[in-house]
This record gives C-alpha cells, structure tokens and sequence, in this order.
C-alpha cells in the first residue's frame, strides 16, 4: 500500500531534472515523515544515490527522517515572538508535554518543533497546531490550548 | 476564456470586466490572509456567507476573500463596500448586526470602527487612520480591491498593461533604461542596482538565462514577501515577465518557502490562470515572445535564501552557498546566466513601466528610490506591515505609524535586517531609513523586518539568540561561520548564565572581526553585525552581566529571582493554583512566598498576580530577602473582608 502510493508520488517527477526536494516535499506530506522505504524507491527509480537523499532531507527543517505524532505543534522563535516571550511558551509546552523541542511524546500524540517564523509577527507569541494558528499567548493559556487536542 | 492574442485584446477584456460591475453593488471584503487567519478570519467569512443566505441576499453581495492590509494588529479586518467602511477585529458575533445594519440599512456599527486610542474618536475609513496616514503603499495598496485566486480582479485595475507596453512599445534595451533611470535597488537585502544585475545576465554569454523570483523569506520577523504572494501574486509575476523579456529570459522559477502555505497555493493559481489567457507560455499577447514559469517549495533553510544557494536548491540539492567570483547573474542554475530578484523588487517592475522611471526616482531619497515594506512588530501598539517612502526617519516609523511603544514602556532599540542586521539604539531614531544611512550605523535594510524592543529587552540575550540562529542556520561550508559563531554563542551563553569572564567582551569583538571580513557568503559576513552592534551601543549592559552578575532588563533566567512582596500579597492564591512546580508556600489568608530552591523562573506568577496587587517582582543582582517567619504571614486585607 505505502509502496503504491510512494510509486504514484515519484512518477509524477520522471524525467525532469532537480527534482529531489520537490518530491521529499510530497512524500513528507503525505506521510508526515520520510520513511526509509521512500529514500530506497527513489534512489531505485531515479537513479539518485541513497548517500545524496539523506544529505538532502537531513539538511531542510521541513524535512523529517523520524516518525511524527499525530499533532505537530510548531512553536514560533522567531524575533518578534521571541521579544514577546515566545522562550517562555516553548518552556511552558515542554515542560507540559515532557518532550524537548524536535521530539514526540511516547503516545506519539504530540510532536513538538520550533520554527523560524510564522510570519504572524503582529500576534506573537504564536504557534501553530496541526495549521492552526493560535496567537497573543502568555504560558498561562498555553495548557488550554493544548488540552483542547486529543 | 480565450487567449489573448493582442494588447486590444487585453483592453478589451478590461473594459468587458469593468462595464459588468456595477461600482455601487454592495461587497463585503474579508482579509483571509495568514495574520487575519490566525485571529479566527475564516470563521468570520463563514458567518457573513450564512446570514446573507439568511436574509435571502445571496446573489445581490459580493464576497471578496483578500490579502493582508498591514493592519494585522487590529485583525480580522473587514471592508464594506460600496461605502468602503473599515471594520476591524471583527468577530463572527458581530456579522449579524454588520449585515442587518451596515449593508441592508447603512449604518455604522460603531464600535467596529477604528478608534484613535489618544482622541477617542472613531474612523470610517482607512486613509484617517494614523497607521495609513503616513505610509505610501504603492505596492500592499490594491491588497484589498483584489481576490488574489481571480485574475480578473488584477486586469481590472489595469493589471498586465505594463507588459503589453513592454512587449510592443519597448525594446529590451529600452526596459533596461527605464530600470536604470528608476535607480531601482535590489529589495531582498544587498540593495544592489536592479538594471546591473539584468544587464549582468543579458550580456553574459550562455543560453538558457533564467529569472528568478526569491520568496525565501526565511528572515525571522519579516512577512511583507507573504503579504504580497498571497495577496497580489499578478504584481510579482508581471514583473517577472517584463524582467525575462529584457533579460532575454524564457524560463523563470518561483522559488518559494513552504511554511507559507497559501502563498504557495495563490501563486500556483496565478501562474495556470495567466497561461490559460495567454500572459504566460508561447506567443504572449501575440509579441511572439514566450516564457514560463515553474513554482519551486523551499524546504526551509535560512542559508537558502543567499542566491547562489537558492539556485543549487532549485537544481534540487542541499541549498548551500558558493564562492562568488563569478556571479550567479553570469553563471547561476545549472551554470547559465540567473537573474534572481526578491519579491518585492519583481513587484516594482509594472509600476515603474506604467508610471515613468522619473515618478519612481522621486519618490524616496537620492540614493534608494522608491517606497520599502517594513515589518514593524515586537514591542510597538501597531504591528503589521508598513509600507513607506525610502527616507522615512526611524522615529516617524515607530512612533507616527507605529502608534509607539506598548503599555508606555521605554524604547530601548530597535533590530532592523535581521539576523544579518543590528540594533539601532535610541540616539540614532532620526535617521533616515534607506540602504546607506542604515549601514553606517553598523546594520543593514536586510529585507525589510524591524523589531522594536523596550526596556525589557535584554541586549546581551538578544545577541545570544541571533548568533544561537545564525549558528543552527550556518550551512557549515566555511569555517569564520562555522567556527566563530559557535564560539561566540558558548560566550553568550556563559554570559547570560552569569559566568562570563573579564575577557569575555574583547574575545566576542575580536570573533565578529573575524567572521565579518572572511566568511563564504554574504550570510556568514554580515552574521556579526547583531554581535557587533550590541557590543556597540549596549556595553554597559554586557558589563553588568559579566561584573555585577546582573540583567538589567530583568530577562535572563539564570540572573533572576521572582519575590513576593510580603507587603502587597492578598494571599488570593492565584499564583499558588498555577505555580506548575508548586514552589509557591501558602495558604488561604497566608501571605505567599516563593521557595527559591524550587521555582522554575517561568514567570507564571508574575504574570498572573492581578495589577492591582502587583506583589510579585524580580530581581537581579541582589539577594533575595529571607521569608518572612511563619508567624507573620497571616495576610492585612486592603479591602473589607467578605462576611464568610
């Protein structure tokens, strides 16, 4: 099954060139991760050495080589969040969920990132849960949020 | 619809569109961009989409889903049109009354109205909003007359006029001019000349030549490229043609950053709809001139945003940068002539063929034309994006446009440039805001992100965390980068943990030299200036932490301690329900106190103790007072007690 699906994204791609990122990107879509199946039926299919897929999905943030929860929270550090106290919420978040930025907890519910910015520089602190985008937080309201998921 | 197949053609269609609208039809706009969705604007689209079913005037309202208008502070932001009233932070209970009233009866809900928060007065629409007054928005301005998933709405406003001037009543040499007159600068952070570039990559010999649209934005604090991408995508690809058809260009990429989920979508959506019309592919307007256009995700690194490793990016390897001794505009992907330019740049393009290059050049200073979007945010009362001639001085940013600093505090600096850029202390507010006078003060335009801080922010912390980025963003390739800011952030971070040591100040000085003048790229040698900038201006605050183990602004959490003012607990117990690590002692009626071995610094209490007891504080380079005996604790009410 995740074989066949994996085989439809990479045949969209045949025949062009540079389009190794592009595909990572589809394939991290769909499953929410790279699984080690995907990086060995690309190489197989495209002729792309295994060596140059992992340099490529280890090196983008968007890009993840280890399986993720069913919920990605992506906590914003960027500038204008972090001088409103956006340090603050990702304590508060890793102190509730027990798992350090870029891990998931061991009921796999929840994985936990930072991101660069959000690009909702008005509301911060901001993150973002699943796509959804929660903003003007103090670490006091954060627990709410976050139990409001299941 | 057909192709067009002629500038007549396109005329035509124009005046098709417009003679089917009606000016004074009633519309609602609704900005569904990012900021506005964040705050909950899709829920309020879906309200006014169901109470006009309700009323039955389904067919009889336009509803317009827009871009960003800047004013993200005040978000969701709504517009009623044909009256143009703006309503701001609008929330779906309030779509009842907006349409029984507002659109069926025209009044004015009063309360949604912008309010001046000095006067009290209210305003109806939004060129007497302080926050607009000031700006010049020649680029966000149509964000909220266009439907960036319609073409039309672009063509109606007299979009795509520019290139068909181009392609049949221009030669590329005579574009090239033009750019040139306009003294365009490159908007992505460099500020070099625009027409250098295009000339750069036209002469340069090799076939193919691309362009390139950068929407990397990977500039933590700054979103003006977002707003445009998701909210007039039409503006960035004219540009881009006009550009591909002077550079001799027939291929281009749009290069842009993931997490910027609906600029992705729109920008898609904009290149199928100017194929299908024939703006884009083989035979454009009937010139004969073809070109195309490819959408490209970033995957997200900061180092991808440099040229040369955008380009690799596109080429689908790890986006790092390479030695420039040749440019990427002569050798760029796959080793041909690359002309890449930021978002913005691309977007000034149609303005400067449709207005004249010496409209342009007039607006602005001598040397930086034009106007540039900021993205004002951090401590100031109105974030959001800020579009403003060249020239501006800092002061009037910040204090006319941007409403000032939040809940009265001091301005301490302000970050403009980014990661790349540096801090700008408050002796220096009126100076000019353009490519040159920014530099000499040791910072840079960068793309155009200002971050305002107060007097909480600490200068030595704001340091530690754009050299901890820039060193989770180094690509690793050269050593001054690599190195030297892994050094300078084991520095910082001892610092801030109040171990830092005398010499600490000279070797941190001595790192920024050194990585500034021989690093690969252009990130890796303006990735100082923050380093450089604070040790500038803020020294004093660096000494504090180093000598008196304090943080002045009262952030550094190994500096602190919170304390509960025995003589201000109300004992409400407050901070005791919520303290996470149940370090806070206390009882009903019994003054609380922090038990210092146990807390956490996470502020909790400090936060949530209610303003009018204000008991909790912090300090910093000095001891805490002892806990008062046990004995003393039970609490003087200020107010008379309840009977219970």
């Amino acid at each position: 099954m995740i074989v066949d699906r994996i085989d439809e994204i990479i045949s969209k791609y045949k025949n062009e060139e540079g389009v190794l990122i592009q595909l990572l990107l589809d394939i991290q879509r769909e499953f929410s991760w790279i699984p080690k199946k995907a990086i060995k039926r690309i190489s197989d299919t495209l002729k792309i050495p295994v060596s140059q897929i992992y340099r490529v999905a280890s090196f983008y943030t968007a890009l993840n080589l280890t399986k993720r929860g069913r919920h990605l929270i992506r906590v914003c550090v960027g500038t204008a969040c972090y001088v409103r106290g956006g340090p603050r919420i990702l304590d508060s978040i890793e102190r509730i969920l027990g798992v350090k930025d870029g891990e998931t907890t061991s009921d796999e519910k929840f994985t936990l990132e930072t991101v660069n910015c959000l690009g909702c520089c008005a509301l911060g602190p901001v993150i973002e849960v699943d796509g959804q985008y929660h903003g003007k937080l103090s670490s006091a309201n954060v627990e709410k949020i976050i139990s409001g998921y299941s | 619809m057909n192709k067009l197949k002629s500038p007549s053609d396109l005329e035509k269609l124009r005046k098709d569109i417009l003679t089917k609208r009606d000016p004074k039809r009633l519309a609602i706009s609704v900005c569904v961009s990012t900021g506005c969705q964040a705050l909950g604007a899709q829920k309020v689209l879906e309200a006014f989409k169901e109470e006009i079913r309700k009323h039955g005037l389904k067919g009889e309202v336009d509803i317009k889903e827009t871009g960003c208008l800047g004013f993200c502070e005040k978000g969701p932001r709504v517009v009623i049109y044909p009256e143009e009233v703006f309503y701001f932070q609008v929330k779906p209970t309030d779509v009842p009354e907006i349409v029984s009233k507002t659109l069926i009866n025209n009044e004015i809900v009063e309360r949604l109205l912008y309010t001046d928060p000095t006067t009290g007065e209210t305003t109806r629409h939004l060129s007497e909003i302080p926050f607009y007054k000031y700006q010049n928005r020649l680029l966000l301005g149509n964000n909220n007359k266009i439907d960036p998933k319609e073409i039309k709405d672009y063509i109606a406003l007299g979009g795509y006029a520019a290139l068909a001037k181009v392609l049949f009543q221009m030669t590329p040499e005579q574009v090239l001019e033009e750019i040139r007159k306009s003294k365009l600068r490159g908007r992505g952070g460099g500020g070099f000349p625009t027409h250098r570039k295009w000339e750069s990559t036209r002469n340069a010999p090799g076939e193919p030549k691309y362009v390139i649209v950068n929407c990397d934005e990977g500039d933590p604090g700054a979103f003006m490229n977002r707003a445009l991408m998701e909210g007039n995508p039409h503006s960035i690809l004219e540009g881009l043609i006009i550009g591909a058809y002077a550079i001799g260009s027939h291929e281009g990429f749009n290069y842009v950053r993931q997490e910027y989920p609906l600029a992705v979508e729109n920008m898609e959506i904009a290149i199928k709809q100017a194929e299908n019309i024939g703006l884009l592919g083989k035979d454009i307007l009937g010139s004969g001139f073809d070109f195309e256009v490819k959408l490209h995700r970033g995957a997200g690194a900061f180092v991808s945003g440099e040229s040369s490793a955008l380009m690799t990016a596109i080429e689908g390897n790890v986006g790092e940068p390479r030695p420039k001794y040749v440019h990427t505009s002569e050798k760029g992907i796959w080793g041909k002539p690359s002309t890449l330019n930021n978002v913005e740049t691309w977007a000034n393009i149609p303005l400067i063929i449709n207005n004249g290059a010496e409209w342009f050049a007039s607006i602005g200073t001598a040397g930086s034309t034009g106007t540039k979007i900021f993205a004002l945010a951090g401590k100031v009362n109105n974030t959001g994006l800020v579009e403003v001639p060249m020239g501006l001085t800092l002061r009037d940013i910040i204090y006319k446009v941007g409403g000032g600093i939040r809940n009265r505090k001091k301005f301490k600096g302000v970050q403009t440039g980014g990661p790349s850029g540096g801090v700008i202390p408050e002796q220096y507010l009126d100076s000019p805001v353009d490519f040159d006078e920014l530099k000499k003060l040791g910072s840079m335009m960068g793309s155009g992100g200002m971050i305002v801080m107060d007097e909480d922010t600490c200068m030595v912390e704001l340091a530690r965390y754009f050299v901890n980025f820039l060193c989770d963003e180094s690509c690793g390739k050269c050593v001054p980068c690599r190195e030297g800011l892994k050094q300078a952030r084991k520095i910082l971070n001892g610092i801030v943990a109040g171990k830092g040591e005398e010499e600490d100040i000279k070797t941190l000085g001595e790192i920024a030299e050194v990585t500034s003048v021989s690093s690969l790229c252009a990130l890796g040698t303006t990735s100082a200036n923050p380093l450089l900038t604070t040790l500038r201006y803020f020294k004093d605050e660096y000494e504090a932490h180093i000598y008196e183990k304090r943080c002045p602004a009262l952030m550094c959490k190994e500096l602190i301690s919170y304390y509960i003012n025995p003589e201000k607990c109300q004992a409400c117990m407050i901070c005791f329900r919520n303290c996470p690590v149940d370090a806070v002692i206390g009882e009903k009626r019994e003054i609380h106190v922090i038990d210092q071995s146990k807390c956490i610094k996470c502020g909790s209490c400090y936060d949530l103790c209610p303003p009018k007891f204000e008991a909790v504080t912090i300090m910093s380079g000095e001891p805490v007072p002892p806990p008062i005996p046990k004995e003393e604790r039970l609490v003087k009410r200020v107010r008379k007690e309840n009977p219970d």
